[in-house]
Parts: structure tokens; sequence; C-alpha cells
């Protein structure tokens, strides 16, 4: 067939299939053709608006203005929390074609130092790619322009102009209001919403700024606006401005919050001030602290290496959770209770230094003795027997209900995370806690507020303002329209005068704070000692030696005494007795009736300390960070980490010593007027630091 | 013959296919003047400019006696294999792939003249073929050894767009020289069964990307679909008349990949809508339709087998640049003829334009000579 078929084959048969076939050529690229236009008419018209739609989609680019934060203010509406237009650089990794290159790039561009760099590199490493990385913040207009112009070779890179949240007084309000930052996986889990991971916005991280994130963060605003595929902006197309949030008013006393906060000094403590009239929140100073101004663009690595090694544990608001064993500052809630079960106020007892109670002697913290002590006199002498005694005839059971009826073991209806409530230890919580019965020697050290018992300053405070109104005031941290209903507390006759001046003859008279007189005419503090032993007498005296076995330090007080209008509480850690507690309540005090004389004495101690509290943490940081430059360890990742970190070490140091088998021998008081001013220690007694008391 | 006060040589060009042609250059034009944001710089000018240079080329060209076509069909065929084979050792000692050779201020693209290289060699080919060989392995084995050279040459550079242009205007060429039939039939099933084979073990991985990504645009649609969806955003969106001459925010805004080389289509699509389109397609209608023309006028076997495997050759490169850009073929890059800017493609063209033009000359003074002796 094909031998045949060849054979068959002329120029003319050639000629024929030719004309053919480029017949059939010609029709395939008219099909061709019609098939292309076709298609064409389906996309172009058919499918038109769906393409029209993603070009526009294309074409525009919706960001979000992260919205400006409502401000937080203090009882006279001054900023605590304020925001400060800025210029801002953040990173969103996943954009980045060469993360390395970029980095270096920038940092030559900000003039970013190597732990910058290395910090940047730990967040960008931790990221999860789409989130946006703060890379500097509050940057002037020559380095932000400098990175404007070189957006093309930076691709996920943001400059923007914003709002960055400024803190005026920095450390002096860390604990109290929080920080903002960028945030977390966690959280954007939590909330599945464009804004939380849009450049530049921020959201609270902690205290005030978290608890009231609601109410503080605002409505975004949009920006629509023309991009090319690399995301340059071509031009704005329209805007909505953004809401801002709203603002949250605290009773706190702005520059009273400063001045204690300042005025704690190089000591670790807490100074709380209520408002006798209302029960608002004055002051909840808490020191030392961190700066909140510089969280907020996440804790670098020598920020962290800094606060975590410092041992005054900058991170923990002591206020709501340190819990400290109150000391004699209880004495004046047990002599409360002492006269609400009958007893009368000129009950006197003999201290010759000891009391027998079976074959035990309990020690007073005057082994010479007080000789016959009264109620007044056991307060302002701090005398242990005196409370030793009629505990013995009264019981904890006219006690622990007193305690907790003025705030102790309470937990306060207030805006914050956490707070710690300590112990009111009772024959009761003893059984449940230990399975053991309640002892004769519980008794007694729960008199002198030592032993199982517990409390936060915030405690403290507040049944100082109980006591010495005889009112129930209840501690508010947001002010209100609406004048707190208070009621009394139903104290009897004039126990509440009764406390008053004996609390009164402790700062006035012939107490344990004299030191403690408000250097102002016709203002006159009532307070309280108290000195808090951490180990037992066999392991330290408490007045000296290392840091963290010296005595706490613990004051209670409200003034004027006889018209109260301030109280409160000041705990100095370590402080070595209580006479490091009470010269800054006195200082406190001053300033709160007279701003100027305040202030001169806060000065004056700076000027020995080596500046502000923020000048000092400044100067602080710069060591950390030439000493140990990059090399410094990473911070736990994300500040929800930090924040479980912090929480468990406040929970281990907030445990209540472990069953107490032994009495614990009360730390000697100091005795008014015996020394200089200031925050000298007094030397112990010789004849106090003999042994603890104990079997006999 | 009409009198008229145009001269003859000049009256007797085929302009029923010039005008519409140029009318296209000049909307190519248009388009790249848009794209380069509203500047004549860098590629309208340059477009405008070589166009008319190889349109002079073209008219040159039209002087040539089919002697001398046929006299250099052989050694301009071994020449370029020649550059080719150069081209390959020139990349490999530069340590990479090359296509181009620099001569001089000339960047020479060998590739490029193969295209029409071939048909020309193979009309020679089967011109000289006696009629009897034709159902002949005579016919097959030589012609596809100067098909698979040149192929292989260009496949290893590696470029299979032009390797495939090659082969097309080969394949047309060999099947309008009247090759047994079932011998297409049976090289179909060949190529159904090279194809997968060609896939999993012939391609590069990034053209393998291409061909999955063709068939699945929105796969990827950041990765290797991004082309092809952007530029189908491009059409789709310019609707029935198209967003008005330089409102193309895909083109303007760099969504749109290559705007004004491969894309340019797109590119028109999306300012001048369906409308611009059909005008396309019709001017691409009308010179291939006259090109048929002049293949079924042309006076002997070779000028018609020439004319014919040039209008192939451009038609390749019109139909696959309009159906990768309108989704219907994978990203190979072929640039659209007489509007992608880009000098080697308008040479290649303008190349095929000129010989057309020239095959009508003959038919014309063939017929007249005939006439008149």
């Amino acid at each position: 067939m094909p031998r045949r078929f060849t054979q068959h084959v002329t120029q003319a048969t050639l000629q024929n299939r030719f004309d053919r076939r480029s017949a059939i050529v010609g029709a395939l690229q008219g099909g061709v053709g019609v098939l292309l236009a076709a298609r064409m008419a389906y996309i172009s018209v058919a499918e038109n608006e769906k393409y029209q739609m993603e070009a526009e989609s294309n074409r525009v680019n919706l960001a979000l203005i992260p919205p400006r934060r409502g401000w937080i203010l203090d009882r006279n509406g001054a900023p605590l929390a304020s925001n400060k237009a800025d210029f801002r650089v953040d990173i969103i990794p996943d954009r980045m074609q060469d993360t390395s290159r970029e980095i270096d790039t920038l940092g030559k561009l900000l003039h970013l130092n190597a732990v910058e760099v290395q910090d940047l590199k730990d967040k960008i490493e931790d990221s999860s790619g789409w989130q946006p990385i703060e890379v500097a913040s509050g940057l002037d207009w020559d380095r932000f322009a400098a990175v404007s112009v070189r957006l093309p070779d930076l691709p996920g890179v943001v400059p923007q102009r914003g709002y960055s949240r400024y803190y005026p007084t920095g450390p002096s309000v860390g604990h109290l209001i929080g920080y903002v930052g960028t945030a977390s996986a966690k959280e954007y889990e939590e909330e599945k919403i464009p804004l939380l991971v849009t450049p530049g916005f921020k959201l609270g991280k902690d205290g005030i700024e978290k608890q009231f994130e609601k109410i503080l963060r605002g409505q975004p605003g949009a920006r629509r606006m023309e991009v090319t595929a690399s995301g340059r902006i071509v031009r704005d197309l329209e805007t909505r401005e953004d809401i801002q949030g709203k603002p949250v008013q605290l009773t706190i006393d702005g520059p009273l919050q400063d001045y204690a906060a300042r005025r704690i000094g190089l000591e670790s403590g807490s100074v709380v001030v209520v408002d006798c009239l209302t029960g608002d929140l004055l002051c909840m100073a808490s020191m030392p602290s961190f700066d909140p101004n510089s969280f907020s663009d996440g804790i670098g690595r020598i920020e962290w290496k800094m606060l975590s090694e410092d041992d005054h544990v900058p991170l923990r608001n002591k206020v709501l959770k340190g819990l400290y064993p109150p000391g004699s500052t209880v004495k004046p809630m047990v002599a409360m209770s002492f006269l609400e079960a009958g007893l009368d106020p000129s009950a006197s007892t003999f201290c010759g230094g000891g009391l027998r109670v079976g074959n035990r002697v309990f020690h007073c913290w005057n082994r010479r003795g007080h000789g016959q002590v009264d109620m007044a006199k056991g307060i302002y002498q701090s005398c242990d027997v005196y409370f030793y005694h009629f505990a013995q005839q009264l019981g904890m059971d006219v006690i622990a209900p007193m305690a907790r009826r003025l705030g102790m073991g309470q937990e306060f209806p207030l805006p914050v995370l956490s707070q710690f409530y300590g112990t009111v230890p009772d024959p009761a919580w003893k059984l449940k806690k230990y399975g053991r019965e309640w002892q004769a020697y519980d008794t007694v050290n729960a008199t002198i507020g030592q032993g199982y018992m517990l409390a936060n300053p915030l405690q403290l405070a507040v049944m100082a303002s109980r006591l010495a109104t005889g009112r129930k005031l209840m501690p508010r941290l947001i002010l209100g329209n609406d004048k707190p209903q208070i009621e009394s507390m139903g104290f009897h006759g004039d126990h509440v005068q009764v406390i008053q001046n004996a609390m009164s003859e402790v700062v006035n008279g012939r107490g344990t704070a004299g030191r403690a007189r408000i250097p102002l005419d016709g203002i006159q503090m009532a307070g309280k000692t108290g000195t808090a032993q951490v180990v037992s007498l066999n392991v330290s005296s408490g007045k000296g030696g290392p840091w963290k076995y010296r005595d706490h330090g613990l004051f209670i007080f409200f003034a004027p005494f006889d018209n109260p209008r301030y109280a409160g509480a000041v705990v100095i850690e370590h402080g070595g007795g209580s006479s490091a507690a009470y010269p800054i309540a006195r200082d406190v005090v001053t300033y709160l009736f007279d701003r100027q004389v305040g202030l001169e004495k806060l000065h004056e101690l700076e000027k020995q300390w080596g500046g502000t509290a923020q000048q000092r943490l400044a100067a602080r940081y710069a060591s950390y960070a030439a000493t140990y430059g990059s090399a410094a360890p990473k911070p736990p990742s994300g500040d929800a980490a930090i924040a479980r970190e912090v929480e468990q070490e406040d929970r281990a140091a907030a445990q209540p010593s472990p069953i107490a088998s032994e009495v614990t021998s009360p730390s000697p008081e100091p005795v008014a007027a015996s020394h200089g001013e200031g925050n000298g220690r007094t030397t112990p007694d010789s004849s106090q630091a003999g042994a603890a008391g104990g079997d006999e | 013959m009409r009198h008229s006060i145009v001269p003859a040589p000049i009256a007797s060009l085929p302009w029923g296919m010039i005008l519409p042609l140029t009318a296209l250059v000049i909307f190519g034009a248009s388009v790249l003047y848009s794209a380069a944001g509203g500047h004549m710089q860098p590629y309208a000018q340059s477009h405008l400019i070589r166009f008319g240079v190889f349109l002079i080329m073209a008219f040159a060209m039209t002087r040539v006696t089919p002697d001398l076509v046929k006299f250099i069909a052989y050694p301009g065929y071994v020449a370029v294999l020649v550059l080719l084979i150069l081209v390959e050792a020139l990349g490999a000692i530069g340590g990479g792939s090359q296509r181009w050779l620099n001569i001089g201020p000339l960047v020479l693209q060998p590739s490029e003249f193969m295209k029409p290289g071939i048909v020309l060699v193979l009309a020679r080919f089967y011109s000289n073929l006696p009629a009897n060989m034709v159902g002949d392995w005579r016919a097959l084995i030589p012609a596809g050894g100067m098909v698979a050279m040149p192929m292989a040459l260009v496949l290893m550079q590696p470029d299979l767009g032009t390797a495939l242009a090659i082969a097309f205007g080969a394949g047309v060429v060999m099947f309008l020289a009247g090759l047994p039939m079932r011998w297409f039939a049976g090289g179909g099933v060949a190529a159904m069964v090279m194809i997968p084979l060609a896939y999993f073990f012939g391609l590069k991985d990034y053209q393998r990307r291409r061909v999955t990504t063709f068939l699945d645009p929105e796969s990827d649609p950041l990765g290797a679909g991004y082309h092809i969806t952007q530029s189908k955003i491009a059409i789709g969106s310019g609707g029935l008349t198209g967003k008005g001459f330089g409102h193309g925010s895909q083109s303007h805004l760099n969504y749109l990949p290559e705007p004004h080389t491969d894309f340019v289509f797109a590119t028109m699509a999306e300012e001048w809508g369906l409308l611009g389109g059909l005008f396309v397609l019709a001017i691409f209608a009308i010179v291939l339709r006259w090109g048929m023309g002049v293949a079924e006028r042309a006076p002997d076997r070779f000028s018609r087998l020439l004319a014919a495997g040039m209008v192939a050759t451009i038609f390749f490169y019109v139909a696959i640049n309009l159906m990768m850009v309108m989704g219907l073929a994978p990203v190979v890059g072929i640039p659209l003829p007489f509007m992608s800017h880009g000098g080697s493609s308008m040479l290649t063209n303008m190349i095929c334009i000129g010989t057309l033009m020239m095959i009508d000359r003959w038919s014309r003074t063939r017929g007249r000579s005939g006439l008149s002796s």
C-alpha cells in the first residue's frame, strides 16, 4: 500500500495536497483566533466584575491607624500615662526578603548599638512572622527620613508617624500602671482582630493598662491608600480618623505617688496612703521598679539581666504581692480587739522582760522590762508582755475576727491583676492547714504579728485607716463622681480615741518613733512601728549582716492624729527594723501637708543617693550595658513568660514560714530620740541579741 | 495596470498589509508609552525606530531574487547553527547559560534567526526533493536531523519557547510539503507519550513549575502563578472598553510582571478593553490572512513552502503569547509580535514579513513577465 502510494505521487498531487493542507492550517489559525477572541470576551466581560474587584484589592491597601490610647489620669487630672507623637519604625518579618541584611541596614540607618541589634534579632527569632516588631520609636526626623527613603530596598519595614505611650514619672508608676507592648501570639489568638497585628499598636500588659484595656484602647482609624506591588504608597485615597480611647481617672495623687516612690530611695519597699474620708488610694508606690517607658518596645536582654539579678525584685508589685509578717504594727489592732472585748484601757500588767506561760517564758523585746504597763504604754512602748498577758486571758478568737474586720487577710475589690491576701491565723485555720492544735505560743506570736501572720502593705494601710477613723473605709482606685458611702466600724465608746492617743504617743510622746515627728506646726502624726523578723535570731540579729537576713521595717500611720485625714503604711524589706520605715512615713506625711518642705528633704537625700529613681535606673542600665553588652542572656520570650516567671517568684516569696514550733522572739524596737536623723539603723541592744525564747 | 502618480515599485507594495501592520506597531508604541508612565523613553521610541529600520530592511529584501535565496538557504542554516554552538560554548566557559553573542554594540541572539532559518532550509530541502520520494524515509530523516540539531541546542540554553517555535515552523512546512498524513498522526501519538516523559525527566524545575501553575494558577498566587493571575486580572478588569489610556492600575502599580514585553497584551487590554483586544486580533488576522494568500499565489513549491512557514512562525508567536496572557498556556517567554518591546523579536518577525513581501513580489513579477512575454 505505501509503496503504491509513493509511486503515484507527482508534483500535481503535491500541489493539490499543499492547497488542501494550507486550507486546514488557515482554518486552524482562524479557529485559534476565534478561541482567543472568545476567551478574552469571557474574561473581560463575563468575569469583569470579579477581576475588577481583584484589581481594586490589589491597588487599594487598607491600613489601620492604631488608635490613640486613653490617658490615665491622677485624681487631679494630671497624666500618669499619656501619648507622645513620634516617629517609629516597625518590621514585619514575613515580608522581609533578606532579614539579616535588612536588619544590618536598619541598624546603621537608625544608629542602633550591638545590644539593640541583638535584641531585635531575638525578637524576630521568637516572632510568629506576621506580627509586627518594633525596631525603634521616638526617632528624630533625620533618622526616620533615612529609613523612609531607603524603603524600596527594605521590604517588610514600616516607618510611620504615630503615638507612643509616655509615663512622665517612669518607674514611680511602673507597678501601678503597668506598661504596654505589642500583642503576643497568644493575645492575638484570644482576640483575632487585625488591629492587634497592626504595626504601632500596643495593648496593656500589666497593671491599670491591662485592666482597663477595653476603655483605654479606642477605635482604630483607617487609611485607604493606593500602593504598588512592592507596597510603596502612591497616594492616600481617604482617611478615617481614629477615636481616642477614654481616659481612666485614678484616685492616685500623681505627685504624691512620685514623691513616695522616690523617697523609698535605695531601699526595697512600698508606701500606701489612703484618704480617710473616702478610702481613695492616694499612693501605691512600690520600689525599686522598672521604667514602663522602656518596656513598651519589649524587654531587652540588658533590662532583663538587670531586673532579674536584682535581689530587690523590681518586677514585683510589693504593695499587692509583698507579704510580710506585720510585726508590732498589729498591736493597735490587738488592743482594739481587747477594748471591744471589754478590757479596761487602764488595766495593767507588770513587764519584767518576759512572761511565763505554763513552763515557757516569752520574752519582751526589752529584756529589762517596761515595769507597770497599761494599754497606751503597751502600744507606745510596744511592750510585748502586755499583749502576751491579756491575749492569754481573752484568746485568739477575740483577736482574729478583729484582724479580719480591719482588713487583714482580705482581698479588696480593686481593679488589679492579682493581690496576695496573706494569713490571719486562728485555731480552725491551723487545724485545717497543718492538722495541729492551736498552742499558747501561737497566740503569743499572733499578738506581736509574727508566726503565721502575713499581710500586704495595702492591708496594713487599710487597717490603719479603719483604726484611725472607726469607719469601714474600702480602698478604691478609680475616681468616681459619687462619694462612697462608708459604714461605721461600730466601735464602742471612746475606743477609737484611746487608740488614736496611744498611737500619737508613739510619735509625739514617749514612744518608739519619736524621730517620726512631723516638722510642721499643728500637724501631729500617729503611728505604730513594727519590726518583722525574717530569720531566727540564732541566724542573724536582723540588724546588720547580709541584706536578705535583715528584719523588715514596718510603720502604719495616720494624720492628724485626732482628726485623721490620711492613713497609710510603709514597709521596707530587710530595712533592719522599723527605723527604716518611719522616716519615710514622716516625709510622705510632711509632703502631704506641705509639699515644699517635703521636697527639700527629698532633694537633700537624692543628692546622696545619686539622683532620682529614674536617673539611677538609667545609670544602672548604662553600666550593665557597658559590662555585658550583647553577651547578656536572652530574656524569656514574650511578656507572658516574664509575667509567669515573676508571679512564680512572688508566690514562692510570699509563703509563710514553715510551721512554727517555736515562739518568735521579738526584735528590739528602736527607742525614741536616741539617734540622729535619717535612715540610720539602731544598733541592737546588747541584751536583745540573745537566743530566741524557747522551752525552759 | 492603472496609472497613478505613485511610482510603480512603491505602488506594488502590499499596502493592504503594511498599513494595518503599521497601525498595530503604532498602537503597540502607545501601549509602551503608557507602560513607561507616559514617556516615549525607554520603550515606545525605540520600538518605533526599530520598526522603521526593519521595514526598510523588509523593502530591501523584496529585491532579492529566488536564486539567491535558494543559494543562501544551506550556508545560512549552517552559519546560524555554528553561532548557536558558539553561544553554548561561551556560556559553558562563562559558567552559566547564555543566549546572546555580543559583537561590538550588537547583541545577537542566534536562536531568533533559527526560526525563519529552519523554515527556509526545509522549504529548500523539500522543493528539491523529487515528488515520488515524499512518502519515503528520505523525506523525513534529513529534515528531522536539520530540525533536531538546533532544537537540542536551544533547549540546552534552556529556551523552551524558542525550541517549540522552531519545531512548530518546521512541522508546518513538513505538513504542507505533503508528507504522509499517518506520520503526523504517529507523531501526535509519540508526542502524547513523550510529553509526560519530557515533563518528568526533560524539563527544568522552574519549567515544570510553570506547567503545574498554568494548570492551577491559584495554587501559588504569590509565586509562579502570580504572572498568570495578575495578567488575567489586568485583562478581566479592563472590561469592554478598558480603564482608559494611562489608567491601568495593574501595569502602573507594578502588579503586572513584564508589562512591556511578554505581558504587553495584558497592559493593552487593561486600558483598551475587549475592543482593543479585538483590534489587535483583527490586524493579526489581516496580516496572517495576507501571508497565507501570498503562499497560495506563490510561483513555485519553494516559495509556497517558504511563505507558509513564515506565516506559521508569526502565528506561533501570536497564538502562544495570547494564550499565555489569557491563562490558556503556561508561561513561556514568548513576546507578542509587533507590540512587545524588544529588538530580537521585532527583527525575526520583520524578517518573516520581509520574506513574505519578497515572495509576493516574485509572484507579481512572474505573473507580469508571463503576461508580457
